[in-house]
């Protein structure tokens, strides 16, 4: 790891204030991923503002409509959530099928949001729920805001303080795991709400996560796994790597589809 | 260098460190605390599995500077007053290792899962607890053994 300052705010306003007069800053979540990037010296940060006592971006919030979580909520605490348990039971099932016990209860849906690793989890559930990330600055939708590769619309020295999720009337993940990394080969989540459904696909895309056009149209027609029958994806577009080729990817999507809405509640 | 102080098997520790000292490398290095390994270096492993605050995490990707304050036990913490810790004991009693290189990090994820899902664990919830601890040698198959006859005996 090469040399850095280090810097604790305590609170978010402060960490956008250090972060954006520093030269080259990065905030430090979980460290789940920045810290064994920093190890391999793939980023060398010449700040860190770290995050951990920034007690305002931590928290879970059920209102009528929606819910609330903060950046800095772990994923541990995503998972066990009783409230979030009731209003989008999909949301805390993803937060529990995370990487391993030791993982979720360091790494945060700021820094996994922030991060957008193609075959990360959390980007499937804002893109099918259609999150807003608020940010210091601004709020941006799910949509607009997974750009591609590990990148969003994030600028340099914006940090992510909450997500809002929308309750869906239903809704369901499932994921077919690499055995060694416990990341997503294929995950899929599912939401319906009104007359609306939205399928969100992470692990497969060769530009990240992306939405199933052909499975929201089958499950719009009616919401359930039989409507998948026979649903092929394409290959194009998909990765192929050691762990699974592209054709074998698009096959595993209309699986998890079908499984997801199976489990859907 | 900023100072860190923390408690570390309930006895108050401080000391200098370069921000980029890992908390394994300030408890093996600092304190030589030597029982907690690191076998991958990419928090893959769970060898360097220790409990913060109540909480197991991979000692390998955190920094001691950022756990200023925090309440840390390390496997050395587990024996007390030259007696096995029951989870400790399982493990010998039930062969739940062979080269006992990640054995630290089991016994401390071990006795975490213990303390959040009692002393009652199936098979299979074990099995899935430990995702984050690789073993090269045993199979698994005595340590979810281990796990389970010292999850009991933790119960008293
Ligand atoms: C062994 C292992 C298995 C894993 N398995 C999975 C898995 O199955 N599924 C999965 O989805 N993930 C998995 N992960 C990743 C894990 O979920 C991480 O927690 C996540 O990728 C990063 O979150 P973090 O809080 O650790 O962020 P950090 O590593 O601290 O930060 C990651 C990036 O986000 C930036 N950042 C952090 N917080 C903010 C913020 N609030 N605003 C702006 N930028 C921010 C940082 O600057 C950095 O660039 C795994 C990780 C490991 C080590
Ligand atoms: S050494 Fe920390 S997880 Fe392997
Ligand atoms: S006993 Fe040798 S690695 Fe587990």
């Amino acid at each position: 790891m090469y040399p850095f300052t280090y810097h604790q705010p305590e609170n978010a306003r402060k960490a956008a204030t250090v972060a954006g007069k520093l030269e080259d800053a990065k905030f430090l979540a979980g460290g789940m991923t920045l810290l064994p990037t920093m190890k391999q010296r793939l980023a060398s940060p010449a700040n860190l503002v770290d995050l951990a006592k920034c007690d305002d971006l931590r928290g879970i919030e059920v209102a009528a409509r929606s819910v609330t979580i903060g950046a800095m909520t772990r994923h541990v605490d995503v998972a066990n959530s009783k409230e979030l348990q009731e209003a989008i039971p999909a949301l805390a099932d993803l937060a529990g099928m995370i990487g391993d016990p030791a993982v979720r209860n360091r790494g945060t849906i700021g820094g996994s949001l922030a991060n957008n690793d193609p075959a990360a989890d959390y980007p499937a559930a804002a893109l099918a729920l259609g999150a807003t990330i608020v940010t210091n600055k601004r709020k941006i939708e799910a949509e607009q805001y997974f750009t591609g590769l590990f990148e969003t619309a994030l600028e340099d020295g914006e940090v992510i303080t909450k997500v809002v999720f929308p309750i869906p009337a239903k809704a369901g993940y499932e994921k077919f795991r690499n055995p060694a990394s416990r990341y997503a080969i294929v995950g899929v989540f599912v939401a319906k709400k009104g007359s609306e459904v939205r399928v969100a696909v992470t692990g497969a895309g060769s530009s990240g996560v992306f939405r199933a056009t052909k499975i929201e149209a089958a499950l719009t027609a009616k919401f359930s796994s039989k409507s998948l029958e026979g649903v092929k994806m394409p290959a194009e577009g998909l990765n192929s790597d050691i762990h699974a080729d592209a054709e074998y990817r698009a096959h595993l999507i209309t699986v998890m589809a079908k499984r997801a809405t199976d489990k859907a509640k | 260098m900023p100072v860190v102080s923390m408690t570390v098997n309930g006895k108050a520790v401080s000391a200098d460190v370069d921000p980029r000292t890992l908390l394994v490398q300030y408890l093996r290095e600092n304190l030589r605390l030597t029982g907690t390994h690191v076998g991958c270096d990419t928090s893959q492993c769970g060898a360097c599995v220790v409990h913060v605050n109540g909480a197991a995490i991979k000692s390998c990707t955190a920094l001691a500077v950022a756990l200023e304050g925090a309440n840390v036990t390390t496997i050395e913490g587990l024996a007390q007053g030259g007696k096995l810790h029951p989870m400790q004991e399982a493990f010998r009693e039930n062969h739940g290792l062979q080269c006992g290189f990640c054995t630290p990090g089991m016994i401390m994820s071990a006795v975490d899962i213990v303390n959040r899902k009692g002393n009652k664990l199936e098979e299979k919830l074990i099995r899935e607890e430990l995702e984050g601890n690789i073993c090269r040698c045993t199979g698994y198959h005595n340590i979810v053994k281990a796990i389970s006859a010292g999850a009991e005996a933790m119960g008293g």
